[in-house]
């Protein structure tokens, strides 16, 4: 990296520490931090978007629409996101190159299932195997946001349900009493005054999705813990011109206080947006929101 | 700790100039990125090691661009037969397991032994704790061995089980202890006898691509033949590593 | 081999009853069924371990935590932040090195780095934590009006907060805590997947689905089974759960309508 880091083994203190801390390898560590912080910043709005969709479904009158909503709310809710992660990606990627397949080469004549081997044409891989490896690690992010927006999705359902129902019911019937059809009460009213009883739950939420971050090496994307572990662990001095013991500890130590300062920063932020809220919202103590807490659980059972 | 990871080291290799023919194919060839000498990110967050130099000069001779890409080594064959990369090379022993799903080429590394390393020599490695990385070929053998299995994602953590007691002993590939017994300074010594297990090291492939897999066959053969692979293997592993005849 | 073999076999294998080898070829779905259901075991062993005797540490870090006192209240803020502002993952990491240094010193620590103490020990203060969080907020909601009544009827100290404010309290915590319990089942899982060595190949439903996905290299059967446990597993939390939330609030007159209300009260704090 640096002219005066050629030959690490003339180094020593400081000037060491910094050649060590500037190597690639860092500079990946570092880089990870940034698509770390950029996946949550993208799949935030898009699980809210899946899960105020998963809500309306939900609410719906049409009987089928409303049991897929409640079927999306409770069975993802159901199973422990890791598990979720371990084989859904996977699917989701052959769902997507089997669907490119079918019709990008209509006169494929080959199974697409040989024994254990799923064979799409090399039209419909997704990205081509012809692409740069950018393209590659874009495609895996996109995967990444996607399943966790459809996890984090059915939570927020959850929550957006229980905030729907909460919106005082003569509030409803005053504006159906003003001659507002129901799609007009819903977004006249409902969703206008429904933040302030979702922000407590789906700020619990976005305390969840940061700590959920490290399961983004299930997924694909090389993430801080991936770095953190591949830099921590014992290095031999054959393979390395910085070798030292396990400093695991060191690493994850970092990650500690990375993941404290940002769920302490998140907390105080969202603690604002809930007192200008909840401005001037007569709520039993939504002035003095303490922290957030567990969804509440009067979404479908 | 499973799925694909996709490398941000990698490397288009460069051969391509040279070779400049009009159908080059892109084989995207996955590895584990955890594994010294055999496959390692080395300060810069490349791919290096023995298996990177053996896999350019496949492509090189087999005439294909080639590329890597890291995956995490529980996932690595389900990500290969769903395409998300062409190739294995990883330390992968061949065994009849595997070869019921994936396909092989031919060795490009000799049947290997596998070996303990303990803290000391009086360890009872049937009955006592044996740590190994989980999901290989060694987790089996410890396990059929009457030992007490202690299983790790890693061979890092596996190695570290044995230094602060969990485990008795590790089991793994004799290459992969021998540089960290020699920098453990006599803190960690082998014990036992050596066990050959599996067919060697070969690149894994889809059974589907048996084209690719009769160019590599050819590759390898080639660079047995002039004796460049037992130069690597030397490189990388001392002289008196096995080699080919 | 029967399946019914195949249960008597392994259907206790979690815990090193049965079978000392796991099936190594000719996997049947039945063997996967059976194998991940033992595994479910240590699943529920952590959740429901982990679930009673935090509920008792909660209570302590909620009162502490609204205590007056700095002396209670900055450790109970301290432990909530610590074990909520952290991943699951990165506590079982601290943990194992603290257990093993532990283990160096004084030899009774020893179990502390096998998973079923070591383990429930970490899940014990993370659900502690998380659900002390709860049980605070809902203390700060409790209506004034109640505590005014407790004391009109000559209530103090113990018996009003053990007769009037802390019923309240859970009665308003109940839905979010509810919730609590359905995260901390789904994190038993990471026991075996990040925290803990497992040992002799007796591990949680993961570890057991993952061992198939290795061998049969199909990840669409055995995580899937998982989950449809997982699914089942959080059914029966929401149900038990259920039954001790309207138990808690049978003495409200329209016992749903308060369930409701009591429940959104508690998120807005």
């Amino acid at each position: 990296m640096f002219a005066s880091c050629a030959d690490p083994e003339t180094l020593s203190g400081l000037s060491w520490l910094w050649c060590y801390l500037t190597t690639g390898k860092h500079l990946a560590f570092y880089g990870a931090f940034g698509t770390v912080l950029l996946l949550l910043a993208v799949t935030a709005p898009v699980a809210l978007a899946f899960g105020f969709g998963g809500a309306v479904a939900a609410r719906s009158r049409i009987a089928p629409l409303s049991w897929l909503g409640r079927a999306y709310i409770a069975v993802v809710r159901g199973v422990p996101d890791i598990a979720f992660f371990l084989f859904f990606v996977i699917a989701l990627d052959q769902g997507i190159e089997w669907l490119r397949h079918k019709a990008k080469c209509p006169d494929w004549d080959q199974p697409i299932r040989q024994g254990s081997d799923f064979v799409v044409c090399a039209e419909a891989k997704m990205p081509l195997s012809t692409s740069a490896q950018w393209v590659h690690e874009v495609y895996g992010f996109w995967l990444a946001v996607f399943t966790f927006a459809l996890v984090f999705g059915a939570f927020a359902a959850n929550v957006l349900y229980g905030a729907m129902r909460a919106v005082p019911q003569a509030q409803i019937e005053t504006a159906e009493a003003y001659g507002m059809t129901r799609r007009q009460v819903f977004r006249r009213i409902t969703v206008p005054q429904m933040w302030v009883y979702a922000l407590p739950g789906l700020s619990n939420l976005w305390m969840v999705l940061i700590k959920a971050s490290p399961l983004l090496f299930l997924l694909g994307v090389e993430d801080i813990v991936y770095w953190a572990r591949e830099l921590g662990s014992t290095k031999t001095p054959q393979f390395t011109a910085y070798p030292h013991g396990d400093w695991r500890m060191w690493y994850f130590l970092f990650l500690l206080v990375f993941y404290l300062a940002f769920t302490r920063i998140s907390e105080i932020v969202l603690d604002r947006i809930m007192l200008r809220l909840s401005h001037g919202q007569a709520t039993l103590g939504s002035h003095k929101r303490t922290g957030p807490i567990g969804m509440n659980k009067a979404g479908p059972p | 700790m499973k799925t694909l990871i996709l490398s941000t080291a990698l490397l288009a290799l460069g051969s391509g100039a040279a070779l400049a023919e009009s159908h080059m194919q892109t084989v995207r060839l996955g590895t584990e990125g955890a594994y010294p000498p055999y496959n390692f990110l080395n300060d810069a967050g490349e791919v290096d090691g023995f298996e990177r130099e053996v896999g350019d000069e496949i492509c090189a001779r087999a005439e294909l661009t080639c590329e890597w890409v890291t995956n995490d080594w529980d996932s690595i064959i389900p990500n290969l037969v769903s395409g998300n990369y062409d190739t294995i090379i990883a330390g992968m022993s061949i065994t009849d397991e595997r070869d019921e799903v994936i396909d092989f080429t031919q060795n490009y590394f000799p049947p290997a032994a596998s070996a303990y390393a303990a803290p000391s020599e009086d360890v009872d490695l049937t009955g006592g704790v044996v740590s190994a990385q989980a999901t290989t070929i060694q987790a089996s053998h410890v396990a059929d061995s009457g030992a007490a299995l202690l299983e790790f994602a890693t061979p890092d953590e596996a190695v570290a089980a044995v230094r602060n007691g969990e485990a008795d002993a590790i089991f793994a590939d004799k290459d992969f202890l021998v540089p960290i017994i020699e920098a453990s300074g006599g803190e960690l010594m082998f014990v036992g006898d050596d066990v050959p297990l599996g067919d060697g090291i070969g690149v894994g492939l889809r059974e589907s691509d048996g084209e690719l897999r009769d160019k590599l066959d050819a590759a390898i053969q080639s660079m047995k033949d002039d004796g460049s692979l037992n130069e690597l293997l030397i490189k990388w592993f001392g002289e008196e590593t096995q080699t080919f005849e | 081999m029967s399946c019914y073999d195949t249960l008597m076999e392994y259907g206790l294998r979690s815990l090193g009853y049965g079978e000392r080898l796991l099936p190594r070829s000719d996997f049947t779905l039945c063997q996967q069924v059976v194998l991940i259901g033992s595994g479910m075991i240590w699943n529920v062993y952590f959740g429901v371990v982990a679930l009673l005797s935090g509920f008792a540490l909660a209570t302590a870090l909620a009162v502490g935590k609204a205590s007056r006192s700095a002396w209670f209240r900055k450790p109970a803020q301290w432990v909530i932040f610590l074990f909520r502002g952290s991943p699951l993952f990165i506590q079982f990491f601290f943990a194992y090195f603290l257990f093993l240094s532990l283990k160096g010193q004084v030899p009774a620590f020893d179990a502390l780095t096998s998973a079923w103490l070591g383990a429930a020990v970490v899940l014990f203060f993370n659900t502690a934590a998380y659900s002390g969080e709860i049980f605070y907020g809902a203390l700060q909601s409790v209506p004034k009006g109640e505590v005014e009544a407790a004391d009109a009827y000559g209530l103090s100290g113990w018996s009003k907060f053990r007769r009037v404010v802390w019923p309240t309290t859970l009665r308003l915590a109940w839905p979010a805590y509810t919730n609590e319990a359905i995260f901390l089942f789904h994190a038993t899982t990471l026991v075996f997947f990040s925290g803990f060595p497992a040992s002799r190949q007796q591990g949680d439903a993961l570890y057991y689905a993952s061992y198939f996905a290795d061998k049969t290299f199909n990840p669409f059967v055995p995580y899937p089974i998982l989950a449809g446990y997982f699914i089942l597993l959080t059914l029966v939390v929401i149900g038990v759960m259920g039954l001790i939330g309207r138990r808690l609030n049978r003495h409200l007159p329209d016992a749903a309508g308060a369930r409701r209300r009591g429940g959104f009260r508690t998120i807005f704090r």
